[in-house]
C-alpha cells in the first residue's frame, strides 16, 4: 500500500485571484515579508500498488484524466510507502 | 416526423428547467430531460448542457460531471456533428471533456457575477449564430463565478485562425473595453466554438433571454439560428 500525495497548483504564468487576495489580507495583518502567494490542491491517495513506480504510475494517470487540467494546472506527486 | 431537444440533467443542474422552459414553451419544440446516467441520444436533434453546479463543482467546476456515463454519448453524438450548447456549467463541462478548447479560472476580480452583459457577435460561423450579424451586439444574462476563459496564446492564435471565437465581452455600442471583460477572460472571450462549428459553449445564458417581459428576448437568435439549419418546428 502506498500513499501518494498529489499537488495541484495553477501554472506559474497564470494569475491567482485567490492567492493574490490572500497576499493582500496578510499584508494587512503586517506580514510584508511574503513577497508572493500561490494557491493550489493537496490530494491523497492511498494506492494499492505491488511497487512504487506502479503506484507513481497510477497517480500519474489519475492527475492527468482528472486531478489537474494541464491547460491551467501543473501537478507534483509524491509517494510513500505506508 | 417531429425533432427533438434534449437537455442534459446532472446532479447539481440548476439551469435545465431554464432551458425546458425556453425550448418547450418558446420555442414550441418537442423537449425532453435526459439524465445524466442516460446514453442513448438517438431520437436527440439538439442538445443542451444546461448551467448550474454539476457535483458542486468538487474539484475543478465540470470536472466530474465529465465522467458522467452521458457523456461518452455526448461526445460521439458532437463529433458526428450533431449541434451541442454547452452553456456556463454546460460551457465549463465541454471544456473539460475536451470538446472545446481551453479551461476556465476564476473570476479575476473574485466575485460572482450575476447581470445583464453585452457580447458582440464575432463570427456566424456556427450552427446557433446564422441568425446573427457580425458585429451584432446582445443583451444577456450572466451567472458565474468561474467564467475567466483561459486558453495558452497558441490556442488563442489557432482559435483566431479557425474563426472559433464567437463572442467577446463589449459594450452596449459594442466596444470592447476593460471594464466589459467583467470576469477577465482572454481576449475578453465569452464564447468559443468547435473547428467544424456544431458545438458552441458559452458562459452567458440565452435561456434565459427569451421573453421580453424578463428583460431580454435576444436568446431566441441561438435557437432561430439552430432551428433553421435543422428545420424544426
Amino acid at each position: 500500500m502506498y500513499k501518494a500525495i498529489v499537488n495541484v497548483t495553477l501554472r506559474k504564468s497564470i494569475l491567482d485571484p485567490k492567492g493574490k487576495a490572500t497576499h493582500h489580507a496578510l499584508q494587512n495583518l503586517g506580514l510584508t515579508d511574503i513577497n508572493n502567494v500561490r494557491i493550489g490542491k493537496l490530494i491523497e491517495l492511498d494506492i494499492d500498488a505491488s511497487s512504487k513506480d506502479e503506484a507513481q504510475k497510477i497517480a500519474d494517470t489519475a492527475c492527468s484524466q482528472l486531478l489537474a487540467n494541464e491547460v491551467m494546472e501543473d501537478y507534483t506527486i509524491q509517494i510513500e510507502k505506508q | 416526423m417531429s425533432k427533438k431537444i434534449g437537455v442534459i440533467v446532472f446532479p447539481g443542474s440548476n439551469c435545465d428547467h431554464d432551458a425546458y422552459h425556453a425550448m418547450k414553451h418558446v420555442m414550441n419544440a418537442e423537449t425532453k430531460f435526459l439524465w445524466h446516467k442516460d446514453t442513448d441520444l438517438s431520437d436527440i436533434d439538439l442538445l443542451i448542457v444546461p448551467g448550474g453546479f454539476s457535483y458542486g463543482d468538487y474539484l475543478r467546476s465540470g470536472a466530474i460531471a465529465r465522467f458522467s456515463p452521458i457523456m461518452n454519448s455526448v461526445v460521439e453524438y458532437a463529433q458526428k456533428g450533431n449541434p451541442v450548447l454547452g452553456i456556463c456549467n454546460g460551457f465549463q463541462i465541454l471544456l473539460e471533456s475536451s470538446l472545446l478548447p481551453g479551461a476556465m479560472l476564476h473570476n479575476e476580480k473574485l466575485r460572482f457575477v450575476c447581470k445583464n452583459v453585452h457580447i458582440r457577435v464575432e463570427s456566424t460561423r456556427s450552427l446557433f449564430t446564422g441568425a446573427m450579424q457580425k458585429g451584432q451586439v446582445i443583451n444577456i444574462p450572466v451567472s458565474h463565478g468561474e467564467g475567466n476563459y483561459f486558453i495558452d496564446e497558441d490556442g488563442l492564435a489557432s482559435l483566431e485562425e479557425n474563426d472559433q471565437i464567437a463572442f467577446r465581452y463589449c459594450d452596449e455600442e459594442g466596444n470592447l473595453t476593460v471594464e466589459s471583460n467583467f470576469n477577465g477572460s482572454v481576449s475578453a472571450i465569452a464564447g468559443v466554438t468547435n473547428k467544424p462549428g456544431n458545438v458552441l459553449g458559452m458562459m452567458p445564458h440565452p435561456e434565459r433571454a427569451m421573453e421580453k417581459v424578463l428583460g431580454s428576448d435576444d436568446g431566441k437568435l441561438f435557437f432561430d439560428s439552430v432551428f433553421d439549419r435543422l428545420e424544426i418546428a
